[in-house]
């Protein structure tokens, strides 16, 4: 592998490569500057959307702080998910063991605020002390009958993939007393977080249509609406990265069937519609469904064509979460006229790699678990126009002169559907496009006398 | 929003809500920034080290780079020493620092990690320096690290007989970039020559260029660290971030040492102008003389607005202090003084401000180790006219329709911010002007067409 035109680890070498899938499903370096997140934070911002649920952090205050109200996911109901609720263990606590606070706590939320469910997140010191965390969540369900489930997520166990799989079995934990039967005509969104807004953009679609959505998982969710997940005749999953255990549990306990969907493009969204009214729509659903994909689809393409000229021939490069996301996004800039020369995710899986590199040109760089030198030297190699990823990578991008769009929790404008396809297309002209950027490139001509030190 | 919070308020013994400070190793990681071509390292679990540099990206709108240990289920079992080892010469090898600055987590404090004696083992490349500095997040706050780091620097770094040398060592505190600028010219003009540890402005109030560099130019040098133990003497700035610094250095290298608080308002900033005056040979210049005058000036021609005007102030102890001076400067009347950091240190020197200007207590609530919710239910209960605090405080200000004013750590939702210094001189011009058009805006905004003036 000897294109890598930089220092790197032997090790890293493997996680990197040109048209090809990379190495993936391995524990970051030590020692790495990496993108990744936890255990913890991948149980967190799976969980976190439901809104009237309260998200309890047993350990110290940390891991509470940092995830307070960042998820960027709406709700047309409580706002008790926006709050940071925590047992903030001090030494003592550490030393003699935090359970006398984290019943103190869990009697003060019953006072306080008696809610439905409470989930308790035990982060990694509670994980060394070893807490007795469920023995705790037992006495409160029988002294204030609410339910109390325990998310034990060491932020040292995995990595984020190891959250999310604790989530999905929370989840389940939660869903499970729920009566099961008789199925109706609807279906369940899994792995849509309700990112400014993008839920409901996909609910009103399926609305139309005529196949409600019973349960999101999890964006813009209450606890009761999740209870009646069971009751669906399709899982139609967003984001299969987060949430392709919890689809298989509930195939293998209720029955339901799932499929992949994503809703970023317009030939994704019209994909994703129809595959589901194939799945279990009726042929009155299957008409309304081509009659939306119809309408939407010009009118999204008559929102997005202003904007192709001054995006032609554009590079883009993606740094994103999972594999899977990253697939519609070479083919939303594909349709846009740009190219992807570069795409990263942190954790993403074989099969989602062996996809990306069939849809990208032979000499794109793939890699897995990219460190910020390395999206670095990479989009500089490959003269990267426009990166697409997350809040850590925004002010990277910039600093090397390139365009950004935040795909990640910092969008403000929802980028799924029909819709978010033309919002998309804004987002990338408004960034490529800035007048910004002329005075970037005048600053090296300019005959100061002073050279910027360093 | 905030709908849930109840106006009867509860003693509370076991729950936080909605925090007011956060865990030590993001300070100790902003600290480690400040320092020339240093690498922080966050001896822990991944997500810790993810979370600080969201957290500053987010503050700072710059790049904030750090490793990991990436400790994993076996490392919390059988320690963190393999992982130490590993991570360091992995970081030499391919980001080549010249000094790499681990904090602990509550995660390796837990286990026992012994930082002293894992570094000791250390096969260091020639010239490649390894300090550290123990901030287990169940102890104090993200300030507390903030100083824990700095103290670290010193206790690897500073000689013991350095040659004496004619500079001072100057300690900023858990400040902004912008705050860093303001001492460097107030230095200047004061023709004081100084060491600054640590020194982030640069690492993240970076210039656009075009190019990007993972160690941009700027922090304190390691050889002036070294050095720091032949200054003639040492102003360590923010009673709380500075409080570990400046023992260190008085205790390792036996530099006389003052602790003093961040020159915030007008009285703040003219102590500190004296302490300068002190220490150089010349008198006050006449430019800071005319921009003092031009504050004073300011401040009379608007107090007709701060009078009686009730103000909630939370944040970092420190910076809640200058706060809180800077308030009572004005006219505004502090109501609720609130940090999240523990420490009755802090309450005292609030209380001491309101003594010195003759203001009286009733009425008025100061607490340490207080969260958000608390201060909401003081609100809910007695409201306030403005905020002055950060980000997470608009949650309050959208439920009770307070205006806010945004000033510390963190600022999450605002840009340029970071730019601006809160002390010397133009920190309190910069705040008055905020704070009234903040006061103003809102009565534009509620007051009858009738009473709309174009001149006020």
């Amino acid at each position: 592998m000897s294109f890598v035109p930089f220092d790197v680890l032997d090790e890293r070498r493997k996680s990197i490569s040109k048209g090809a899938p990379p190495a993936c499903e391995k524990a970051s370096l030590a020692g790495a500057v990496s993108q990744r997140a936890c255990v913890f934070c991948g149980a967190r911002v799976v969980l976190n959307p439901i809104a009237d649920a309260f998200h309890l952090i047993h350990g110290p205050i940390g891991c509470a702080s940092y995830t307070w109200d960042i998820r960027g996911s709406m709700s047309a109901g409580s706002e008790l998910y926006r709050q940071s609720f925590c047992t903030d263990l001090r030494e003592k606590d550490v030393i003699f063991g935090g359970l006398n606070k984290l019943r103190a706590a869990l009697a003060e939320i019953a006072q306080i605020y008696r809610p439905k469910v409470i989930f308790i997140y035990a982060t990694c010191v509670v994980g060394v002390i070893g807490d007795d965390v469920l023995a705790a969540a037992r006495e409160a369900e029988a002294a204030f009958a609410i339910r109390v489930i325990v998310v034990q997520a060491p932020g040292f166990a995995g990595h984020k993939s190891l959250g999310y799989r604790l989530a999905g079995e929370a989840l389940m934990e939660l869903v499970r007393p729920a009566k099961t039967s008789p199925k109706v005509r609807a279906i369940n969104i899994l792995g849509d977080y309700n990112l400014a807004g993008e839920t409901w953009i996909v609910k009103n679609y399926f609305q139309e249509i005529g196949l409600p959505v019973l349960a999101s998982f999890t964006g813009d969710s209450q606890v009761d609406d999740l209870l009646k997940a069971p009751l669906a005749r399709l899982n139609v999953v967003q984001c299969a990265g987060s949430m392709t255990y919890l689809a298989q549990k509930m195939e293998e306990e209720w029955g339901i069937p799932w499929i992949k969907a994503s809703f970023f493009g317009v030939a994704d969204t019209a994909k994703a519609l129809r595959e589901t009214v194939d799945l279990v729509g009726s042929k009155e659903e299957r008409a309304k469904a081509e009659a939306l994909i119809a309408r939407e689809s010009s009118q999204a393409q008559k929102n997005i064509s202003p904007y192709l000229p001054g995006l032609a021939g554009k590079k883009a490069a993606i740094y994103v979460g999972g594999g899977f996301k990253a697939i519609s996004l070479i083919r939303q800039f594909k349709a846009l006229g740009l190219t992807t020369v570069l795409v990263g995710a942190q954790t993403g899986r074989p099969e989602e790699y062996e996809v990306i590199a069939s849809l990208v040109d032979r000499d794109a760089v793939v890699l897995d678990d990219a460190n910020p030198s390395e999206l670095e030297a990479f989009m500089r190699e490959k003269g990267a126009d426009v990166l697409v990823g997350g809040v850590k990578e925004r002010p990277l991008a910039y600093k090397l002169g390139v365009a950004f769009c935040d795909h990640n929790h910092e969008r403000k404008v929802p980028l799924a559907g029909f819709v978010g396809a033309a919002n998309f297309a804004k987002e990338i002209d408004l960034t490529i496009n800035s007048p910004v950027w002329a005075h970037v490139k005048t600053a090296a001509n300019l005959d100061f006398a002073g050279k910027f030190v360093g | 929003m905030l709908d849930q919070t109840p106006k009867e308020i509860v003693v509370r013994e076991g729950l936080c809500v909605n925090p007011l400070k956060t865990c030590q190793p993001v300070g100790a990681l902003y600290a480690a920034l400040g320092v020339s071509r240093c690498l922080p390292h966050s001896h822990g679990s991944q997500g810790c080290v993810s979370y600080h540099r969201t957290l500053l990206t987010r503050h700072f709108k710059e790049p904030a780079m750090a490793s990991s240990s990436s400790f994993t289920e076996g490392a919390s079992v059988f320690g963190g020493g393999a992982n130490l080892k590993q991570s360091v010469k992995n970081i030499f090898d391919v980001y080549d620092p010249d000094v790499i600055a681990v904090h602990t987590t509550c995660l390796s404090e837990t286990i026992g990690d012994d930082l002293n004696s894992f570094i000791q083992e250390l096969d260091l490349p020639d010239g490649k320096i390894v300090v550290h500095c123990n901030t287990p997040s169940y102890v104090g706050s993200h300030v507390t690290g903030f100083g824990q780091m700095v103290a670290g620097f010193i206790r690897y770094l500073a000689q013991k007989d350095a040659p004496k040398i004619d500079k001072i060592g100057l300690f900023p505190g858990f400040v902004n970039p912008g705050d860093i600028r303001e001492l460097k010219r107030l230095l200047a003009l004061m023709n004081v020559t100084a060491i600054i540890l640590p020194d982030p402005s640069f690492a993240l109030d970076g210039p656009m260029t075009g190019t990007y560099k993972m160690f941009p130019p700027g922090g304190t040098p390691i050889a002036d660290i070294v050095a720091l133990g032949g200054v003639k003497k040492v102003l360590a700035l923010g009673l709380l971030a500075s409080k570990e610094p400046a023992l260190t250095i008085k205790s390792r290298c036996g530099v006389e040492t003052e602790l003093l608080p961040l020159p915030m308002g007008v009285a703040g900033t003219d102590a500190f102008l004296l302490k300068l005056k002190e220490l150089s040979s010349q008198p006050v210049p006449p430019e800071l003389e005319l921009e003092r005058g031009r504050l004073i000036d300011l401040l009379l021609d608007s107090h007709q607005y701060f009078y009686q005007k009730k103000v909630a102030i939370f944040g970092d102890p420190d910076t809640v202090v200058g706060l809180v001076a800077m308030a009572l400067e004005m006219g505004l009347t502090p109501k609720y003084v609130a940090t999240g950091t523990p420490g009755e240190a802090f309450v005292v020197e609030a209380k001491a401000l309101f003594a010195a200007h003759h203001e009286p207590l009733d009425g008025v609530r100061i607490k340490a180790g207080a969260d958000l919710f608390e201060l909401h239910q003081w609100i809910k209960n007695e409201p306030v006219d403005l905020l002055i605090g950060t980000s997470y405080g608009k949650q309050i200000a959208k439920a009770e329709d307070v205006p806010m004013v945004r000033a510390g750590f963190p600022i999450l939702d605002r840009y340029g911010h970071a730019y601006h210094p809160l002390i010397g001189y133009p920190g309190t011009r910069r705040l008055a002007e905020l704070a009234l058009g903040a006061l103003m805006d809102r009565y534009d905004r509620d007051c009858a067409d009738e009473d709309l003036d174009v001149v006020m």
